[in-house]
């Protein structure tokens, strides 16, 4: 099982990450404490990109890649993935 | 008014000690009265120049402590109770009788509110207030010293739909909406006796155990702003509901229903302190701590104010689907080229105009940017504009403008713009402006689906 994210800010993908490994950090919700240790992803990563029809992709999330801080979302994500 | 918030009311439940957090980390009235975004809201500085002004702007309150504008006004916490106890028709609320007399002589040389509603603000000795808050069921109204002021109760315990917190939500959405209307009229000299309709477009559920969200708060409004010619109904579509509202009211002056129309939106308790915990974190004030309420007047051509362009209507439709690029596309290109005009037609675009500094410092990032990226995105693919980040972020700069709404939900949804937008089309900075709102409606558990509406405001030739 993979989690993918969509989440448009490094900050609330860091949150969502953090939520599906070690557990929820803002401790609200009901994954507080329960560390789940998923491999996560975010959508605009080149590992998931690459595995999509390209034309399909570009039609679905291509415009988000050029309107998001889309390096700072990969190394957040990407960060939170390899702390595991 | 934060500590009843839903998201603070929940945590002090949970921990009666955060109230204490909360009151300390509160901002005075004038501490809000001199935050830029506010002023802008006020209409006493254009939203461009916030990025001109040194961040963040909560530490860097501006010279202006003017509480009023052209394009609206500001009030605390003395004024504010006493007009919920004034449109309070059900003997709900009680506040202390000498503070309801400071509050009564305040709301009065605001010279705007009605003789009515100035009549309903009467006290109660402060032995009462403390014998009722021992009951259950009874809510307790403070300022933001931690000093209570009155109660909130209800007249039917076993309804949930009619639970003082409930009960409260609403009143201060008739509060803020009926000042608002009253302001709006007075400035523009407009008789109340003269507006047909009036259309409510707040998300808030104004109803009983049979009927929730039964609605109609707009008539409940004509009437405390003594609009005694009129009736009126709500639009329901989430934050997206003032656009509607709008669309719709100039389609029944179009066809010659109404020919007067008032469009209201009161405030969303709910909102306030939503995101709380994350400026106790960093240390910051909790800047959810104001209520919002609009009006707009909208009539037959006067050959003067602008323009709503009717058949520039763009909608987001059920075919559209959830992607944002599909919703941007239903909203802002189709609607352009329907009326023949280009992406740099439009002076300036409104959209969703969260104040950043409230969103960003919570992590849920920059709203009104990302959307105006959006746009630049779609000038660029349709060959208007440059690719690349140096003219999308000359495009933003030029169309779009940094976000400066409270996270008042519906209100901050395009029309805090609205007054700049008839300003600057009125000295003809330029001839277009776009209004552009979208609606979370999955959060009613109904559909998966958003919503989204838009128009287009002319120069009038």
């Amino acid at each position: 099982m993979v989690v993918i994210l969509g989440s448009p800010t490094p900050e609330s993908a860091e949150i969502y990450a953090k939520t599906v490994t070690e557990g929820d950090p803002s401790w609200v919700g009901p994954l507080a404490g329960i560390a789940l240790k998923l491999p996560v992803y975010h959508v605009l990563e080149p590992e998931v990109k690459n595995q999509f029809d390209q034309s399909l992709y570009d039609d679905q999330v291509g415009i988000m890649e050029s309107v998001l801080d889309t390096d700072d979302l990969i190394k957040t994500v990407s960060k939170v993935r390899s702390e595991q | 008014m934060v500590q009843h918030g839903s998201k603070p009311s929940r945590e002090i439940q949970k921990d009666p000690e955060t109230l204490k957090l909360i009151q300390s980390s509160l901002r005075s009235l004038n501490e809000a009265i001199s935050y830029a975004p506010h002023q802008v809201m006020l209409g006493n500085i254009y939203p461009d120049t916030l990025s001109e002004l040194e961040s963040p702007w909560y530490e860097n309150p501006t010279d202006s402590n003017s509480h009023k504008g052209p394009h609206g006004e500001i009030v605390g916490e003395e004024i504010f109770y006493g007009l919920i106890k004034g449109v309070d028709d059900f003997g709900l609320v009680s506040i202390e009788e000498s503070f309801a007399k400071r509050s009564y002589s305040e709301i009065k040389k605001m010279g705007y509110l009605t003789g009515d509603l100035l009549q309903k603000i009467e006290g109660v000795p402060v032995s009462e207030i403390e014998n009722r808050l021992q009951e259950d069921n009874v809510l307790p109204l403070r300022l933001g010293t931690g000093e209570t002021i009155g109660f909130i109760s209800t007249d039917y315990a076993e309804d949930p739909s009619l639970s003082p917190d409930i009960l409260l939500e609403n009143l201060t959405v008739k509060a803020t909406a009926t000042m608002a209307l009253n302001s709006v009229l007075e400035s523009n000299g407009v008789d109340p006796e003269t507006i047909d309709y009036v259309i409510g477009s707040g998300e808030e559920a104004i109803g009983d155990r049979y009927n929730r969200g039964g609605g109609n708060l707009a008539k409940a409004v004509a009437e405390a702003a003594g609009c005694m010619q009129s009736t009126g109904a709500d639009i329901k579509a989430f934050c997206c509901a003032p656009v509607h509202a709008t669309v719709v009211g100039g389609s029944l002056i179009t066809s010659g229903v109404f020919p007067n129309i008032a469009v209201i939106g009161g405030c969303s308790l709910a909102k306030l302190g939503m995101k709380f915990q994350g400026h106790l974190k960093k240390g910051i004030p909790i800047m959810e701590d104001v209520l919002v309420g609009f009006a707009i007047l909208l009539g037959p051509d006067d050959q003067v104010s602008p323009v709503l362009r009717l058949d520039s209507v763009g909608r987001h439709t059920v075919a559209a689907g959830s992607v944002q690029q599909k919703i941007v596309e239903a909203l802002v290109q189709t609607p352009l080229s329907k009326v023949g005009l280009k992406f740099q037609d439009i002076g300036k675009y409104a959209t969703e105009m969260h104040n950043p500094e409230i969103t960003d410092t919570a992590g849920s990032g920059n709203v009104p940017q990302t959307n105006y990226r959006l746009i630049a995105a779609l000038a660029a693919l349709n060959g208007e504009i440059e690719k690349g980040a140096e003219s999308r972020d000359a495009f933003v700069k030029t169309h779009g403008m940094p976000g400066f709404s409270p996270t008042q939900g519906h209100v901050a949804s395009a029309i805090p713009f609205l007054g700049h937008a008839l300003d600057d089309l009125k000295r003809g900075n330029y001839q277009y402006s776009m209004f552009l709102a979208k609606g979370s409606l999955f959060l009613g558990r109904m559909t998966h689906m958003s919503d989204g509406e838009s128009f287009i405001l002319e120069k009038n030739h």
